[in-house]
């Protein structure tokens, strides 16, 4: 199966009569477990796996009277930025027909755009949802880790990733946000706040005495194109009464590398649940356990995921988890007091989401680095678990811009109001 | 890795530390790839130590007994079952 395609599986899963978001539809990343309706994470090694519980965001989902209608594409076990690595074929992406729907949440975003559902849920360990909203032209905001539960979520990074919302508008990503956020005793990392949560309503379009900080580091490496259209979207916030100053995250330059090495080390973790034996495909190996193990991995997963894993396994073995894991912790630790002091200057941080516009097919696949690369926006996020919205900024050449605004940690409020402003 | 790129040997070991059979197309790219990542790696040399504030803190329940899935819908998706348990293969 290689033709484009926004679902792997396309189901009705009705909710209740009555909600927030009765008479809504959402297509739900196919990494978020759905109780009867298979679950695949993108790939062959989950091909035929049907979950036999619902993950608590899709309780919440159907509690709320909406209507799921599909598993979105995404990239094999949310590896990747652009969807491409899924087993079942790539995600097309509706506003720029032959450039790639960003990834890993690529099918969430382009179900939106393409109107096959009103909303969506993707994940965003970091920036799968910052990414297709800005390669789309929609709106995701990846929330402060903690804020929504990831209970039956296939885990990839689990310290990094959370659950975050796509919709045409702030408001409608706000709402589906006030919907799945708050407390699960089923996920021991989630906090209080988001339990009462009214994010909807701050989408007012306030931005009168905002104040926003700009780390050059996150502009200067940008496309000429989408520099133009970031700073054109920063005046029009300070038209409408923000201020804006520069400042200077020197740690950002690690991030990328940091980021990977956290990432790989807990998917070389996490993935060695694969073995075949309680789910997965079937082994022909007549070896011992571990023989049979190798053999149904080799078959199971894809390039990007096997690269993934064994740089990780690589990190973290004997020898080098000093040299690689330790100071990627560093690194993040330094992250995390960079926004921190920024804060105290600061409402709220703005760069462009991604510092170029869509790939063109297949232009990434054979060269892992430059997709990697790519990610520098977005991943400082994730290490310093903030929240961060992605909001369409214009187009260069007729592909989208995305501009990321993050807040402090859950600063929902603060980066909806401002996001709001640019609609 | 800079002086020394990734070697053939280096990537079968890890392989086999990972539990992933690799064919040898991609034990040739992946010894190319792993150099160019791994040097890029590199580059958190020259992070400094920083203190890190740690507040982390266990979250517990009370250990009493839940509703859990029932052995059917456990065993559901395993490809092998036998008598109600997981069949696996031979552990030695």
């Amino acid at each position: 199966m290689s033709e484009s395609s926004i679902f792997i599986t396309e189901e009705r899963i009705e909710g209740e009569d009555e909600g927030p978001l009765a008479g809504k539809t959402v297509a739900v990343k196919d990494n978020i477990s759905t109780d009867g309706v298979r679950t695949t994470c993108g790939s062959a090694m989950l091909e035929s796996y049907v979950p036999p519980y619902d993950a608590t965001v899709v309780e919440r989902l159907k509690g709320a009277g909406a209507t799921i209608v599909g598993k979105t594409n995404m990239d094999e076990f949310g590896m990747g930025s652009t969807t491409e690595t899924s087993h079942f074929g790539p995600a097309p992406n509706p506003a720029a027909e032959g450039h790639v729907p960003g990834g890993s949440s690529g099918g969430s975003a382009a179900a939106v755009v393409a109107g096959e559902a009103d909303l969506a849920l993707g994940t965003d360990t970091g920036g799968s949802v910052r990414n297709p909203a800005a390669f789309c032209g929609v709106v995701g905001i990846k929330p402060t880790y903690g804020l929504v539960s990831r209970y039956g979520l296939v885990a990839y990074a689990n310290s990094l990733e959370q659950i975050g919302p796509f919709a045409p508008t702030v408001e409608g990503a706000a709402e589906l946000l006030d919907v799945i956020s708050g407390p699960d005793e089923r996920d021991g990392t989630t906090r209080d706040e988001g339990a009462d949560s009214d994010y909807a309503s701050a989408a007012d379009g306030d931005v009168d005495g905002l104040s926003i900080a700009i780390p050059t580091e996150l502009v200067e490496g940008a496309d000429e194109g989408v520099r133009e259209r970031f700073w054109e979207a920063i005046s029009e916030l300070e038209s409408q009464g923000a201020s804006s100053h520069e400042v200077s995250l020197p740690s950002i330059e690690y991030g990328v590398a940091a980021y990977y090495v956290i990432a790989m080390s807990e998917a070389s973790s996490n993935l060695a649940r694969f073995d075949g034996v309680r789910y997965g495909p079937a082994t022909e190996s007549a070896g011992n356990w571990n023989e049979a193990f190798a053999a149904v991995r080799e078959e199971g997963f894809g390039d990007e995921v096997k690269r993934r894993v064994l740089l990780g396994t690589y990190a973290l073995s004997a020898g080098y988890h000093e040299k690689y894991y330790a100071k990627a912790q560093d690194a993040r630790a330094w992250v995390k007091r960079d926004f921190e002091e920024a804060f105290e200057e600061a409402d709220v941080i703005a760069s462009p989401t991604m510092p170029i516009p869509p790939f063109e097919v297949g232009e990434s696949l054979d060269d892992p680095m430059q997709m990697y690369l790519s990610d520098a926006n977005t991943v400082p996020v994730n290490l310093a678990n903030l929240p961060a919205i992605s909001v369409p900024a214009g187009e260069t050449d007729g592909l989208p811009v995305g501009l990321q605004l993050v807040g402090p940690a859950f600063g929902e409020e603060r980066i909806i109001h401002a996001a709001s402003a640019l609609e | 890795m800079s002086e020394q790129s990734v070697t053939e040997e280096e990537v079968r070991h890890v392989a086999v530390l990972a539990r992933i059979d690799l064919d040898e197309r991609e034990v040739e790219e992946f010894v190319e790839q792993f150099g160019e990542i791994l040097d890029a790696f590199e580059t958190l040399d020259e992070v400094p130590d920083v203190e890190r504030e740690d507040d982390l803190e266990n979250v517990m329940r009370a250990d009493e007994v839940r509703e859990s899935l029932n052995q059917e819908a456990a065993l559901e998706n395993a490809p092998e079952t036998e008598d109600g348990y997981f069949k696996g293969p031979s552990v030695s």
